[in-house]
């Protein structure tokens, strides 16, 4: 993108075309008019970004329960307590932050690792030639268009311990097990979620992989087969490599999707999921909308903030070439 | 590359393997809609013995589902509709001109994405009383207030995927409108939005599907009166006695919408992820 051209382009092509005004205003306009144009998104971003930012490192500085919430400007400023007792990892509440935070890593891991290895099956197989190519990528998308409330329920019924599908399958249908295992509950709910998780998140990377796929160039492999390379090694040599850029950016978004996962445990367990299915975002939660200690929820919030940009950051720097257009 | 037996049978069982994992879960919620209740509340059966299309009218009289898609609709609808305009302006400006913090803007639209929403969530929920207490205005639980909490997320998404596409549209034509004596408002209301119609309409639309299976916020936001789709069929499912058909045709009957839409515009909807991602 050659960006830096335009402004002068622009407003100076502008303002030999428009007489009336001097090209002097008119490139003052110019420089202007971007700072009018995102003014809007700016002020916005404010009141629904910026603002509760500020507001949240605020009240993480301060003791903020049910007892003063109405007033919560008035609240009592205890400095780095909530910090204090979410990181010492002996006290009660420090100890089930970092077991969450380790969980939560584990399950973010597990997820995109799951979600990439299956999309990237999918578009390679989608990406080559046969009949009814176009069905399967259409129905591919589907659990990424469905809302999650729904798919997820569906999944509640598939790993219902009584009734549900899974246990018929493996217990009263195929006899694989003898008993029927607890899906949702106990440490099974942990696996339970990174299914559904993985389920939903999958078509996302064989849509970014498969367009990545397309571009690349037919020659590349032309040549690979004229040096006899078999398709495993034309997949590792070359289409890996090429794909690179696309892979790093898919993985990333997949790891914060994944780190920030809400919504998936909290339709399939409700509110208060077991124990071994408390990600970060349901322990905040729980926190500041079951308990109502808001100081400490925010003093989460913004360790969880840190984490990410830090991580974020040094992600980008090791995974992602530089472009002279950022 | 020629494709030998193997491959073949690699394709089949691969592309067998991610079809049944896909339509697992698709396939109990829609069979067991069709089923009638007793079928539905013992051991789950593949086969439905008898079919029945009851639960799709039941539905709307065991929960208020028509106040929920109503809610829905409206939130999803005002929270798309309020960022597209902003967005489109904050989009120009990214695409076509350079400007001091333009970095430090484009930073903070994608990095505001990947915040996790409880993050927004919990200060929203304690300015929200403050204005109450201040203005008397009650934001919680009241469909503006839900509207203000979806902007965290629809803003940069519509800024974000807006900015690939107008990067992508040729400039001259701008140019020349330029050389004709159009003024940059000019050229934004008669050129660019014009062009960029289809392209503002998908983004919309993803807005919308967005907005539409919102769980977070709405699980905090929202009372009795102005509950969401997501909400309702959570507390549905919660009950002590559940009408599981019922609940499965409702749930149907909430996706329907949105994957048609998606179905519909994913070639827009993809282009605009694929330009807003590239590296």
């Amino acid at each position: 993108m050659n960006v830096g051209s335009t402004r002068r382009g622009g407003s100076v092509r502008a303002g030999l075309s428009m007489g009336r005004e001097s090209t002097r205003a008119n490139r003052r306009r110019g420089r202007l008019l971007p700072y009018a144009l995102i003014l809007p998104a700016v002020l916005l971003e404010t009141v629904v970004h910026l603002g509760p930012i500020l507001a949240g490192i605020w009240t993480s500085l301060t003791r903020l329960t049910q007892l003063n919430i109405r007033d919560w400007t008035g609240a009592p400023v205890v400095w780095w307590d909530n910090y204090r007792s979410g990181l010492d990892p002996s006290g009660p509440i420090g100890g089930v932050l970092w077991e969450t935070f380790l969980r939560t890593v584990a399950f973010t891991v597990l997820v995109v690792a799951a979600s990439w290895a299956l999309g990237m099956m999918a578009a390679y197989l989608v990406n080559t030639e046969f009949r009814g190519r176009a069905a399967f990528r259409a129905l591919f998308l589907v659990p990424f268009a469905m809302p999650t409330f729904v798919t997820v329920i569906g999944w509640s019924f598939v790993f219902d311990r009584d009734d549900g599908a899974l246990n018929h399958l493996l217990v009263d249908q195929t006899g694989v097990l003898d008993e029927r295992p607890f899906w949702l509950i106990g440490g099974n709910a942990f696996w339970a979620m990174v299914v559904v998780a993985a389920w939903r998140l999958w078509p996302f990377a064989f849509l970014m992989l498969l367009a990545a796929l397309r571009n690349v160039p037919g020659e590349l492999y032309e040549a690979g087969v004229l040096d006899g390379a078999s398709r495993w090694q034309q997949f590792r040599r070359i289409t890996l490599p090429v794909i690179r850029p696309v892979n790093a950016v898919v993985i990333l978004i997949m790891g914060l999707w994944s780190f920030n996962e809400f919504t998936v445990p909290y339709v399939l367990f409700g509110p208060q999921p077991p124990e071994s299915a408390t990600l970060l975002a349901s322990l905040i939660y729980e926190h500041s909308f079951v308990n109502f200690n808001m100081g400490l929820g925010s003093a989460m919030n913004v360790l969880v903030l840190l984490f990410l940009m830090g991580v974020s950051v040094w992600y980008v720097r090791t995974f992602l070439p530089r472009t002279h257009d950022a | 590359m020629r494709e030998g037996p193997a491959f073949r049978w690699f394709r089949r069982a691969g592309l067998t393997f991610l079809t049944l994992f896909t339509v697992l879960p698709l396939y109990v919620v829609v069979s067991s809609s069709i089923k009638p209740l007793a079928d539905v509340e013992g051991t789950f059966s593949w086969i439905p013995e008898r079919v029945t299309l009851a639960p799709y009218l039941d539905a709307w009289t065991t929960v208020p589902l028509a106040r929920y898609v109503a809610n829905t609709l409206v939130v999803s609808l005002a929270s798309a509709a309020l960022s597209l305009p902003v967005a489109v302006l904050a989009a120009y400006a990214l695409a076509r001109f350079a400007f001091a913090g333009r970095r430090a803007f484009r930073l903070v639209v994608l990095s505001t994405q990947m915040v996790p929403g409880i993050l927004f969530l919990v200060p929203l929920f304690l300015l929200f009383t403050q204005v109450h207490a201040w203005f008397g205005v009650e934001l919680v639980g009241s469909r503006p207030g839900l509207v203000i909490t979806f902007l965290t997320f629809s803003l940069p998404l519509s800024i974000w995927m807006l900015t690939g596409y107008l990067a992508g549209l040729p400039r001259e034509i701008e140019e020349a409108a330029m050389v004709d004596g159009l003024g940059y408002v000019g050229v934004v209301w008669r050129i660019v939005v014009p062009l960029a119609t289809p392209a503002i309409v998908a983004v919309g639309v993803f807005a919308f599907i967005i907005g539409w299976g919102e769980v977070l916020f709405a699980s905090v936001l929202t009372d009795s009166e102005t509950r969401t789709l997501s909400i309702g069929l959570r507390g549905f499912a919660s009950e002590s006695t559940v009408q599981w058909n019922q609940l499965m045709a409702a749930a149907v009957l909430a996706s329907l919408p949105v994957v048609l839409g998606f179905l519909l515009l994913q070639r827009h909807l993809m282009r605009g992820l694929a330009s807003g991602l590239a590296p």
